[in-house]
């Protein structure tokens, strides 16, 4: 099968599980055989209460893990989708959360902008904290390849730590929820 | 000359039948033998690991037959740390000036005093740096003529003697905080018990064990090696008191005494 | 089945270093190494060894330096800043032959620098560091798998040559997770009569660096290690070639660097253009003899480093003026990009084509 190399950028801010998404990307590319890259952004950065994280997932070894221009850009917060709807790549994708962008809203027209309500429909599972998991619901809605459902059950059981791991039911319906609001906007297009 | 009298000047069996290269009537040359003595004493000569500081006493392990090694200046607390985590059941001594011990090495002092290590740290202060010809050193007296305080110690421009025994008593975690001297032979034996308790205390694993010896380095005091001795009694003592700071291990055997 | 686990270097380093034996890790934090320091003071527990946070770097390679003559296997790590620091006792362990490892996760300088990974220390790794003349193993990981494996090989070499060894990477090998598959065990064990461990029934050891007397015995120890220095030079020689067998145009890069002129080979390959790549993977003893080799069919060499020309010294001294050496490299925490690398090249190719039209 012909995998085309990805370059995601997740980011949002500090207790939204940017770091958990992209790992959760990366295990769930890693079983499928494919070489996988996860940096976070470190340093003063994170203490500022803003995080992001690169992630690379490719058929290929791959070169650097520092992502110039992103085939996919995850943004959960208003300053995220500011810093990095400029460094989507002509022809990308930007998923960005439309419940906390209320004034930063997203302008390119040469990139398909998917806004996704991620911190509502985590909302109406009783938790604000699995806008997360919506967001990634929606960007395996836009890119079939990256994994199944069952990929990805797999790979939250993996990255999420034993004390939560009780949450993954409520985890998984999220990404369901992102993934069909997603497809509802893929058709209406 | 009694036989008794004999016996009592025998050399110990950890002090190596060697010629010594320090000055006349310096004082590293006394408190070698004592711990010499102590370790016999003791019986742990065997076990024990000395680290030795950069400093006049760098070549200590030349004179006491244990094995030993040799830190970066001021870093011999920190060596003794690593040498006593990997042997829990040796003991280590760190042997170190005041040079090393409160100046270059202080944050080493310090940290190690702070986590209780259970080591002993014997401290010579000789109010100068002996090593590189009598520089000031930060026990060197208020007034004190050095190389590098040619017209004496001058609080306004370099502070006063530090007291390595009340600093570290600040701390919680020593166990035994003493300083003893060698101005007369009364003071010697206090040295000598002090070095003992030092090291028991670490044996029965009590924790960190503090020792602050006055000594004297007539050579770089400008003065006649019989002279030290007084000097120390004379200009040191006001200064750098006697006293024991800390005996966790005694308060400890006081306090339950009381209490049955 | 292989059992891939995703770690991030700086992790999959310390947890290889456990496996390795490591019971005695100091060190003081620093970012971008912060997860070994925290991994090694959550995990040490289980391995019953020994972790300290020590008051400073200084103090944390002393540390090192005590356990390592006790006989333990004993590491610190450290980034840029805080391997200035440790020169002090790498210096001492190598004159007074005491293996340990050493880690520096490096970042960019001069000075504090920044926080993001940069390759400016390799003149102070592999020319000793510290004063005097001496050197270090050098092992230039460019993967978090290689961290690990690099990592557990890193403590044999140390204990057969009685050396300290350096593990070189850069803060993003340090800070990226990838998949590992966690080294074994080697099963080597070295015998160490010279620890101290107590006089008893034999002579006193004493592990020093100070040599005073006679006057010779300094010149006659500094003989011997170079002695060491060059045995250790006929053994150890560490590199990966990709695509050499037919390039025109040799790219030499190690660490973070090489990863991206591995991608620019591809790419240039692509196109039609012969590149190959030259990867050390140790850096003292540099693999020479090997790149001069691998460059004698070739018609340039391009030096790729996260900094201002390093490495490139010795690959001129390796290849001795036999063909032209180029540089190109991005400091500072910055990258080397893929897009750059095939810009030189394709200008190599060009200006070598219309000389030969000229001619």
């Amino acid at each position: 099968m012909n995998y085309p190399t990805e370059e995601i950028i997740i980011a949002g801010f500090g207790g939204q599980g940017i770091l958990l998404a992209g790992r959760l990307l990366c295990v769930a590319a890693m079983r499928q055989g494919r070489q996988v890259s996860h940096i976070p952004s470190y340093g003063a950065e994170m203490r500022g209460g803003t995080a992001n994280c690169s992630v690379v997932l490719s058929a290929e070894r791959i070169a650097s893990p520092v992502i110039d221009m992103a085939t996919a850009v995850i943004a959960l917060n208003g300053p995220s989708v500011a810093k990095f709807e400029p460094r989507v790549r002509p022809g990308g994708i930007l998923i960005w959360n439309s419940s906390l962008c209320k004034k930063i809203l997203p302008e390119r027209t040469d990139i398909q902008s998917i806004a996704i309500p991620a911190t509502e429909l985590s909302l109406t599972e009783g938790t604000e904290r699995a806008a997360n998991m919506a967001a990634i619901g929606a960007l395996m809605a836009l890119k079939p390849k990256l994994m199944t459902e069952n990929h990805f059950s797999a790979a939250l059981d993996e990255v999420v730590s034993e004390r939560n791991r009780r949450y993954n039911p409520v985890n998984l319906r999220i990404m369901q929820a992102g993934y069909e609001a997603a497809l509802a906007i893929i058709k209406k297009n | 000359m009694s036989t008794q009298n004999l016996h009592m000047y025998r050399r110990p069996e950890a002090l190596l039948n060697v010629r010594t290269h320090y000055c006349a009537g310096c004082g590293h040359g006394i408190i070698h033998k004592l711990f010499a003595e102590a370790l016999g004493e003791l019986n742990i000569r065997e076990e024990t690991i000395v680290v030795a500081p950069v400093g006049c006493s760098v070549l200590l392990y030349n004179y006491i037959n244990v094995d030993g090694l040799e830190a970066a200046h001021g870093r011999t607390p920190a060596v003794a740390t690593g040498v006593k985590r990997a042997q829990p059941n040796r003991i280590v001594v760190s042997y170190q000036g005041d040079g090393d011990l409160l100046a270059i090495g202080t944050g080493e002092t310090l940290h190690a005093a702070n986590r209780g290590e259970n080591i002993t740290v014997i401290f010579v202060n000789n109010a100068n740096y002996g090593m590189t010809g009598g520089q000031m050193a930060p026990t060197t007296l208020v007034d004190q003529r050095t190389l590098t305080s040619p017209k004496g110690r001058n609080p306004q421009e370099t502070g006063y003697p530090i007291r390595a025994c009340e600093l570290l008593s600040t701390l919680e975690a020593p166990a035994y905080i003493e300083r003893v001297s060698l101005h007369n032979p009364g003071a010697v034996k206090k040295t000598k018990k002090a070095i003992v308790k030092a090291l028991q205390y670490q044996k029965e694993g009590r924790g960190y064990s503090f020792v602050e010896i006055l000594s004297m380095c007539p050579t770089n005091w400008g003065i006649e090696p019989a002279a030290g001795a007084d000097w120390i009694k004379t200009s040191m003592v006001p200064w750098f008191p006697h006293k024991v700071f800390r005996d966790r291990p005694a308060e400890a055997a006081a306090a339950g005494g009381k209490a049955s | 089945m292989t059992e891939y686990k995703l770690m991030k270097g700086n992790e999959a380093m310390a947890e290889a270093a456990l496996i390795a034996g490591c019971r005695y890790y100091y060190a003081y934090p620093i970012t971008p190494q912060n997860e070994v320091v925290a991994y090694m003071a959550k995990n040490m527990p289980r391995v019953n060894g020994t972790f300290i946070q020590a008051e400073s770097e200084l103090a944390a390679a002393s540390m090192v330096m005590g356990s390592a003559a006790s006989g333990g296997r004993a590491m610190t790590s450290s980034s840029s800043p805080g391997i200035t620091l440790k020169q002090e006792s790498i210096s001492y362990m190598a004159g007074a032959e005491l293996p340990c490892v050493i880690a520096n996760i490096m970042r960019g300088g001069p000075g504090l620098g920044g926080i993001a990974g940069a390759q400016g220390d390799y003149f102070q790794a592999t020319r000793g560091g510290g004063h005097g003349d001496y050197r270090t193993i050098v092992l230039a990981p460019d993967n978090a798998q290689e961290l690990a494996d690099f990592t557990v090989e890193a403590f044999d070499l140390a204990d057969e040559y009685r050396t300290p060894v350096i593990i070189l990477a850069d803060g993003y090998l340090g800070q990226m997770s990838e998949p590992v598959v966690l080294p074994k065990p080697t099963g080597k064990t070295f015998e160490k009569p010279w620890a101290v461990t107590g006089a008893k029934d034999r002579k006193q050891n004493i592990i020093v660096s100070l040599l005073l007397h006679p006057e010779n015995v300094l010149e006659l120890h500094n003989l011997h290690l170079q002695e060491k220095y060059e045995r250790i030079t006929q053994k150890i020689r560490r590199y990966e070639t990709y695509k050499t067998e037919d390039a025109d145009w040799l790219l030499a890069a190690y660490g973070t660097s090489a990863r991206i002129a591995q991608k620019a080979v591809d790419k240039l390959r692509e196109d039609g253009i012969k590149a190959g790549l030259f990867r050390p993977t140790c850096l003292w003893p540099f693999p020479d003899r090997e790149l001069a080799e691998c460059a004698s069919h070739c018609t340039r060499l391009l030096t790729v480093e996260m900094s201002h020309g390093q490495m490139v010294e010795d690959v001129k001294l390796a290849v001795n003026g036999a063909i032209e050496v180029d540089f190109y490299g991005r400091a500072g925490g910055a990258l080397p990009t893929v897009k750059d690398i095939i810009a030189r090249i394709k200008n190599y190719e060009h200006s070598e084509f219309t000389h030969v039209q000229a001619s």
